[in-house]
């Protein structure tokens, strides 16, 4: 890989009390691919990724983004940095619309008499949803209602329109297709194509082996809070992986095969 | 990654709601609206039984009448506003009621100390006001930091400072009325922006309170108040704040979701704590107002007004659960509590019943709450 990674992960531990969520992990994301994060459960992916988006502070190790290390103590402070994160329960306000939630916490305001009167800027709020959606191709009816009245396919192309409206430099999506039909399966895997076309690096947690190979570029598993092996799409295959994620083959302890 | 062939990239359209009938879109309508129905219904029912009940000369849609509801009001819908927010965000605030009280008793006694001082009476006024406000907001403030800092569940939080509260009113009142207040307090509580005076030789005065004596005098109405005037800037802001600012905004999202708005960069914290100085500072309003009404602190004027303003809050729509309402739908809450009691008062209804009646709306709001949601799903699951 010639170009510099936009992140890197270097020997990050999580501890919570005596459990070790995460073991000297190490992980490097290079512009415009799309990296697997696989493990069964409990495997430690949420928590790894969560160290990066800054929900939790690493006990220990390194990370590394654009070149420079970063401590984040809040959400926000990744989300400052374009490290967007779609998290397994969406995390978004079901009762606000979806401009709302696309803008949520960075809300445009209009101003009036010298900044003492400042309502919503509503329309170009809209305006500026409508199109992020437009340029992931993705369609909802109306923009006006609460999300809750959206599918679960719709509220991820939400989440995503978020980000890419505040140009996330590195996308996190932990288990993004989980509760979907299979049909909004395949929308969502076109939007995180949609997103990798615009050069958008992403973070890709999930179970579904066939999905994984659909999309992804590198496949990384974790297994009991270790990273146990690290493949390209098309040197491996589902039986291989399926191996590795049970905790059958494990690359630190016997030496992996020349490729 | 060469051997991965970018596939073109396919229209993610999601498949269109359910299209709705007619019917169903009227019976959609009818339960989002149905506060207005209900109080439309509640005048008209007033309106017709009244002079049946009462003797042909009794009406109930007078303007003196509807003065006296918007009198009757004002310090539930204060209560009821900073409760709105509250409730919104998914907190409940127990202590207003106390809070309004102790307003009272204080801007009373600020008052009471600088006229004496020797200040004018606007400022001694203003004083009055700012000692309400800022008495009232403290408490707020107490309430916000415990809920928000250290995580103490609001109701608990509330329920105890409401205790504080009262015992500080009473204390500071000496257990009694706080009285001896410039006579020309009465008018900034009492008196009216216009005023109309019915039958012969009378008419409309604005701005211009007409000298009168005698029968003249009680024919004589007054036309919003400056209390009901103060009230009414604070709702507009209310209405302002909540629907179209970031504020508002954020407010519902922390009661849709917390997380969700942590993880969004809302300040949560800071605005939980902002929701409760508010709550404490409308209720502040509250008590300065009924102290310019009666010229008077008392320690004991807004305990029972705390349900009442909860059950506006509730008729009007707010979920207990937090994320939805809005303070149009308080006003109606709390008129539909005025109009009630106004007219069973004026059937002669003993006062017992209107609490039963009271209560009986309350909980049929909850329940037309609730069925919208299974209503709305059935419709659209079919
Ligand atoms: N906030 C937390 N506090 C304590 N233990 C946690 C916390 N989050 C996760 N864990 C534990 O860490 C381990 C890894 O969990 P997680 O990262 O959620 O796994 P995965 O996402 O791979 O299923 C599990 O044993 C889980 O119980
Ligand atoms: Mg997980």
């Amino acid at each position: 890989m010639a170009s510099e990674p936009v992140l890197s992960i270097r020997n990050l531990v999580k501890r919570f009390g005596g459990l070790v969520a995460v073991n000297d992990v190490s992980l490097d994301v290079f512009p415009g691919e799309v990296v697997a994060l696989l493990g069964d459960n409990g495997a430690g992916k949420s928590t790894l990724i969560k160290c990066v988006s800054g929900v939790h502070s690493p006990t220990g190790g390194h990370i590394i983004f654009e070149g420079e290390e970063v401590h984040f103590s809040r959400p926000i402070e990744a989300r400052d940095h374009g490290i967007e994160t779609i998290y397994q329960d969406l995390a978004l306000a079901n009762n606000l619309d979806v401009p709302g939630n696309v803008f949520l916490g960075r809300e445009v305001e209009k101003s009036y008499l010298g900044g003492l009167l400042r309502p919503l800027d509503n329309k170009f709020m809209l305006a500026q949803t409508a199109s992020a959606l437009a340029s992931l191709h993705a369609e909802i009816p109306s923009l006006e209602v609460p999300i809750e009245s959206l599918s679960g396919g719709q509220r991820q192309a939400v989440a995503i329109a978020r980000a890419v409206y505040w140009q996330a430099r590195l996308m996190i999506m932990d288990e993004p297709t989980n509760n979907l039909g299979v049909p909004e399966q395949h929308k969502v895997l076109d939007l995180i194509r949609a997103l990798r076309d615009r050069g958008v690096p992403v973070i890709l947690i999930s179970h579904t082996l066939p999905e994984v190979f659909a999309v992804s570029d590198r496949l990384v598993v974790m297994h009991r809070g270790r990273k146990v092996t690290e493949k390209k799409v098309g040197d491996t295959n589902s039986e291989e992986i399926v191996q590795y994620m049970v905790g059958a083959l494990d690359d630190t302890r016997t030496p992996a095969p020349v490729a | 990654m060469d051997q991965q062939v970018t596939q073109p990239v396919t229209k993610a359209g999601f498949s269109a709601p359910k299209t709705r009938t007619a019917g169903d879109r009227l019976i959609l309508s009818l339960i989002h609206v149905w506060a207005w129905v209900f109080l439309a219904a509640l005048i008209l029912a007033f309106v017709v039984s009244v002079p049946l009940v009462s003797g042909s000369s009794v009406s109930f849609f007078t303007v003196r009448n509807s003065q006296n509801i918007l009198v009757a009001i004002t310090p539930i819908l204060l209560l009821g506003l900073g409760q709105t927010f509250v409730i919104i965000s998914g907190g409940i605030d127990l202590s207003v009621g106390w809070v309004m009280s102790w307003a009272s008793v204080l801007s009373a006694l600020a008052l009471r100390e600088a006229y004496n001082a020797g200040l004018p009476l606007p400022l001694a006024v203003a004083v009055g006001f700012g000692a309400a406000v800022v008495g009232g907001g403290m408490v707020g403030l107490f309430n916000g930091v415990i809920i928000a800092k250290l995580k103490v569940p609001p109701f608990i939080v509330t329920l105890g400072t409401s205790f504080i509260v009262r015992g500080m009113a009473l204390l500071f009142s000496e257990n009694t009325t706080v009285i001896g207040l410039p006579r020309g307090v009465r008018d900034y509580g009492n008196e009216a922006l216009m005023y109309f005076v019915r039958g012969e030789g009378g008419g409309f005065y604005f701005l211009d309170k007409p000298e009168l004596t005698g029968e003249m005098l009680r024919r004589m109405d007054r036309i919003i108040t400056y209390p009901v005037l103060l009230t009414a800037l604070v709702v507009a802001v209310a209405i302002f704040v909540l629907r179209r600012t970031k504020f508002g905004r954020h407010t519902y999202a922390i009661g849709g979701n917390r997380e969700a708005a942590i993880r969004a960069g809302v300040p949560v914290e800071r605005h939980i704590i902002m929701l409760y100085v508010m709550s404490a500072a409308t209720a502040g309003i509250a008590g300065f107002l009924s102290m310019l009404r009666f010229t008077a602190g008392s320690a004991v004027i807004g305990d029972p007004l705390l349900l009442s303003s909860i059950a506006a809050v509730i008729i009007g729509g707010v979920s207990l659960f937090g994320g939805s309402g809005s303070v149009v739908g308080t006003i109606i809450g709390s008129l539909i509590i005025a109009v009630l009691t106004t007219g069973l008062v004026m059937l002669n209804v003993p006062s017992f019943y209107q609490f039963i009646v009271v209560g009986a709306v309350v909980i049929l709001a909850v329940l037309i709450d609730q069925s919208r949601g299974i209503i709305k799903d059935r419709i659209e699951t079919r």
